[in-house]
């Protein structure tokens, strides 16, 4: 039951979707990958990191 | 044995020069510098705490064989542990080379560090190339039949053949490991050695101080 109730969900049997633009082809898999890298090296620039206020009133 | 005898061994040289390149409270430090207080800097770390995950995993699955890691569910979970891991690995590496990129993370005498990083990027690809072959699956049989071309056509398929099981799997559980983990070792001994690189302001500061006190 388990694993028809996850294929329900996300089903795979299926040829891979591809996006094209011009000579450059890529799966949707890796630019959704790579969209979540680029979203999380800004979000590392911008985020506040826990303690940092108290470290530098430390210093 | 006499002081100058002692002087001359190479245990004691070694251990002197180990010593004053890396003393005790560089190798573990009590504290960083403030400006290490921000999420870019924790992606080194990320990346070793999934390299320990993805060599753990890997270990298991060595000592039950595909037959498990293909046929029982705790294999399959295993094997996908090994995976998803691997993906963390490469995941947090990028973000790592793009932080440090864009810092020029090579100032300040860290040219070794900046390069033995882009030779562990280098070496953690034809990994997990090794690793897609070895799954000794049709999605490996894919792969291991399209590289083969580019490998040919470089001219190292004499050596580093895709279509050999054997070879491949070896390099990927022997051979590359032991190369990454040294790698690594090396890396983070030279981030230790060197510090983490200040942000251009703090590093114009120590240069026009530095300047200021000749």
């Amino acid at each position: 039951m388990g694993p028809l109730l996850y294929a329900a969900l996300l089903p795979l049997n299926h040829p891979g979707h591809f996006l094209h633009w011009h000579f450059i082809e890529i799966s949707v898999a890796n630019t959704i990958v790579i969209g979540l890298m680029l979203l999380t090296f800004v979000a590392a620039l911008v985020l506040p990191f826990p303690g940092r206020r108290r470290r530098k009133e430390n210093q | 044995m006499s002081t100058s005898e002692i002087d001359r061994q190479w245990t004691t040289r070694l251990r002197r020069r180990a010593l004053e390149k890396l003393p005790p409270e560089k190798t573990l430090p009590d504290s960083q510098p403030s400006y290490v207080s921000s999420w870019i800097y924790v992606f080194g770390v990320t990346t070793i705490s999934a390299l320990i995950v993805v060599i753990a995993t890997g270990c298991v699955l060595a000592l039950r064989g595909p037959t498990w890691w293909h046929g029982s569910s705790i294999g399959h979970f295993v094997n996908s542990l090994h995976l998803w891991s691997v993906e963390i690995f490469f995941f947090a590496m990028v973000i790592h080379l793009w932080g440090k990129y864009f810092m020029a993370a090579w100032r300040g005498g860290r040219a070794m560090t900046w390069i033995t990083g882009m030779v562990l990027f280098l070496v953690s690809i034809v990994t997990a190339l090794t690793g897609y072959v070895s799954q000794s699956n049709f999605d490996s049989q894919w792969i291991s039949t399209q590289a083969k071309d580019a490998i040919n056509a470089s001219g190292g398929g004499a050596y580093f053949n895709l279509l050999n099981f054997g070879q491949m799997l070896m390099w990927h559980i022997v051979l590359l490991p032991l190369v990454l983990v040294f790698l690594v070792a090396v890396h983070v001994v030279l981030v230790r050695i060197k510090g983490v690189v200040p942000p251009f302001e703090e590093d114009a500061g120590q240069q026009s101080a530095g300047a200021s006190h000749e």
